[in-house]
């Protein structure tokens, strides 16, 4: 049985600065990621990547990442997404400085 | 030191023209990403998990005061105000915007230093023993070679596409302070029966499947140096593999081949590509190494640091373990700790830039070094002159006395920076620093190399830390794996693993409880960390490490 699908967002950096960007519903990029788009469905999901992919003037390498919709909006479901959307651990720099 | 011939300048403004013609293209979207991500990258443009990343080669880990003022400026007006230096020599910002970059590639020109071939499956930046020049223990300062080694790899035809990227390090004495051993190619200069020449090593390479270097060579006559090189490189683009990347770099070349086979094809290749080396390069290295004249040393009473190290206790402390020997009477060799602590291993603010530049211009003959440690060195300071330097490293937190003790980890920039991270690694790094701080051990525990990876590509070159730790990711949540008794020395050893890894809450903790069993066990303070686990093996760490495993062993028994 193929594995179920689990909801995704995608995200990519931005081709100017290099920060981590998130694709919305009115196919523009935010850094917030409690305001991206949350895709529920495979198909859909796949159709949206393609959609982000051909902003190539504005972005850079979008993907699909994990997340957990919550009340709160979408929320990282791996530690690595979450540094994405934080920033270093080291300096308090990124966007936990920024947004 | 080595000035950029017109030749040289020409070329680096030719590059950075073309480079940002590049980017303007890129930015105006007649390039796709898939076109420009290749010419960002021979560039030393990354694109890394929170912005770009601009690599910067420090050839042979070797800077002037106006370079280091300049890689200071260029951390401010165009990063976040610090650059964190890497295990090959390199400087790293991690906050560059694209528009930026080729402003900083032209400022870098300014100062004669460029970001080319620091990515790539290229030559790398060549990197060189820190202590070149300095030395009492080396053959002759292997920094020319490793020039001659640069401008030979730059840009070099045939070596633009290789199956993967390709790395150098030159020595100029049996002590191996630059890991040659883990290099693709390493060359120690050496000496017979009163004959200069190189030793060459090949397959070397951390990563995925660690390697010692084999020696090729054991005594290659001076002038076939490039040509034996090219030999070696060229045997390897034929012969590397370019269907597995896992499997591409020269190390595993040459063990499924195995040396003999090798050896046997370079041999042929150098044959054929001998005469065509018609002493142009020897000519050019001897025209290098008259820029790499030792400086004037001078003569003059060492009683200021005598009196210092009488009377102050703190500058006591650092000079014992900071100070390296001198080939010169009367002359130290200073490390300057960016292990500071708690602080990031590496980095350095454009502040403690520009102090390390003013204090190497006045107390070092204009000299500065990376190491790959890491660290940065004066190489050529004057005893009298060490408390005077110790008292204005104290002023931005650079006095820290910890060279070569546990607290002087190299760490990569791990998952907090690194698009290929699985795992972190300058927090681990910060906390152990800060417990055995804490613990007032780490002068107890004497001489300990500790190298955290946060992945298998091993920048952080675990595979060879007398304690190494590779962080992974285990389903979804970081996984710290521990090897004991690694060498990056001339006496060249893989750790060992010890078993199942440990989580980031737990590490620091695993670490501690080595650290305590090898102080149970060594035979008194004499005997360093890795000299007891090389007696002892790894059984009593494994004992401290997995508790409870034991007592299971014993209660089967």
């Amino acid at each position: 049985m193929p594995r179920p699908f689990t909801p995704k967002v995608v995200t990519a950096n931005a081709l100017l600065e290099g920060d981590v960007v998130y694709f919305t519903t009115d196919n523009t990029w935010t850094r917030e990621l409690t305001q991206a788009e949350v895709l529920t469905d495979e198909a859909d999901a796949d159709l949206r990547l393609i959609d982000a992919s051909r902003q190539q003037d504005q972005i850079v390498g979008a993907y699909l990442a994990d997340v957990d919709p919550t009340p709160e909006g979408p929320k990282p479901t791996h530690f690595r997404e979450e540094f994405r959307r934080t920033g270093p651990s080291n300096y308090f720099h990124g966007k936990q400085a920024e947004l | 030191m080595y000035k950029y011939s017109e030749f040289d300048t020409a070329f680096l403004a030719e590059r950075n023209a073309q480079f940002r013609a590049q980017v303007e293209r890129r930015i105006d979207g007649s390039l796709t990403e898939d076109e420009f991500k290749p010419l960002r990258l021979m560039n030393g443009l990354y694109l890394q998990l929170h912005a770009y990343m601009l690599r910067v080669a420090i050839p042979y880990g070797t800077l002037r005061s106006a370079q280091m003022r300049q890689l200071a400026m260029i951390a401010e007006k165009w990063d976040k105000g610090y650059g964190h230096f890497t295990t090959r020599q390199n400087i790293q910002y991690n906050w560059p915007k694209l528009r930026d970059v080729p402003d900083i590639l032209d400022a870098l020109g300014e100062v004669e230093m460029h970001a080319i071939q620091t990515s790539g499956n290229t030559i790398r930046n060549v990197t060189a023993d820190h202590f070149a020049g300095a030395a009492a223990d080396e053959v002759d300062d292997p920094r020319p070679v490793a020039e001659l080694l640069r401008q030979w790899s730059t840009d070099h035809p045939e070596f633009q596409f290789l199956p993967r990227k390709f790395k150098f390090a030159v020595i100029g004495s049996e002590a191996d302070r630059a890991v040659i051993r883990a290099h693709d190619i390493g060359v120690q200069l050496v000496e017979q029966d009163g004959k200069r020449g190189y030793r060459i090593l090949v397959g070397g390479g951390l990563g995925r499947t660690p390697m010692i270097g084999k020696v090729i060579r054991d005594f290659l006559p001076e002038e076939d140096l490039l040509p034996y090189a090219e030999a070696i490189v060229s045997t390897y683009n034929i012969l590397g593999r370019r269907d597995n990347k896992y499997k591409a770099r020269i190390k595993i070349t040459v063990h499924e081949n195995g040396i003999d086979t090798y050896k046997e094809l370079t041999e042929a290749r150098f044959a054929e590509l001998k005469p065509q080396f018609e002493g142009v390069d020897q000519e050019m290295l001897s025209s290098i190494r008259a820029q790499f004249a030792a400086p004037a040393f001078r003569n003059a009473p060492t009683d200021d640091f005598d009196a210092a190290y009488k009377a102050d206790p703190v500058f006591r402390a650092w000079a014992d373990t900071n100070l390296a020997a001198h080939k010169v009477e009367g002359y130290a060799i200073v490390s300057i700790s960016l292990k500071k602590h708690g602080e990031t291993p590496g980095d350095a603010t454009a502040e403690q830039m520009r102090l390390i530049a003013d204090l190497g211009e006045q107390y070092s003959h204009d000299d500065i070094r990376i190491s790959h440690e890491q660290n940065v060195i004066l190489p050529h300071v004057h005893k009298s002159d060490l408390p005077a330097l110790h008292a204005a490293l104290k002023t931005l937190g650079l006095a820290t006395a910890n060279i070569g003790l546990i607290s002087d980890i190299i760490a990569c920039p791990g998952m907090d920076y690194c698009a290929l991270a699985t795992a972190r690694s300058i927090p681990v790094a910060q906390e152990i620093a800060q417990r055995f701080d804490a613990l007032k051990m780490e002068h107890d525990i004497g001489p300990l190399k500790i190298k955290i990876s946060g992945c298998i590509n091993a920048c952080g070159h675990h595979h060879v830390g007398h304690i190494g730790i590779l962080g992974l990711d285990r389903a979804g949540v970081e996984n710290y794996q521990i090897t004991l008794g690694g060498d990056g020395t001339e006496e060249a050893t893989i750790g060992q693993r010890t078993g199942p890894g440990f989580s980031y809450e737990e590490i620091t903790d695993a670490i501690e409880r080595i650290i305590r069993a090898y102080l149970e066990h060594r035979t008194d303070a004499q005997e360093t960390f890795l000299e007891a686990y090389r007696r002892l093996g790894a059984d009593p760490f494994k004992a401290a490490l997995y508790p409870d495993k034991a007592e299971g062993k014993a209660n089967a028994a």
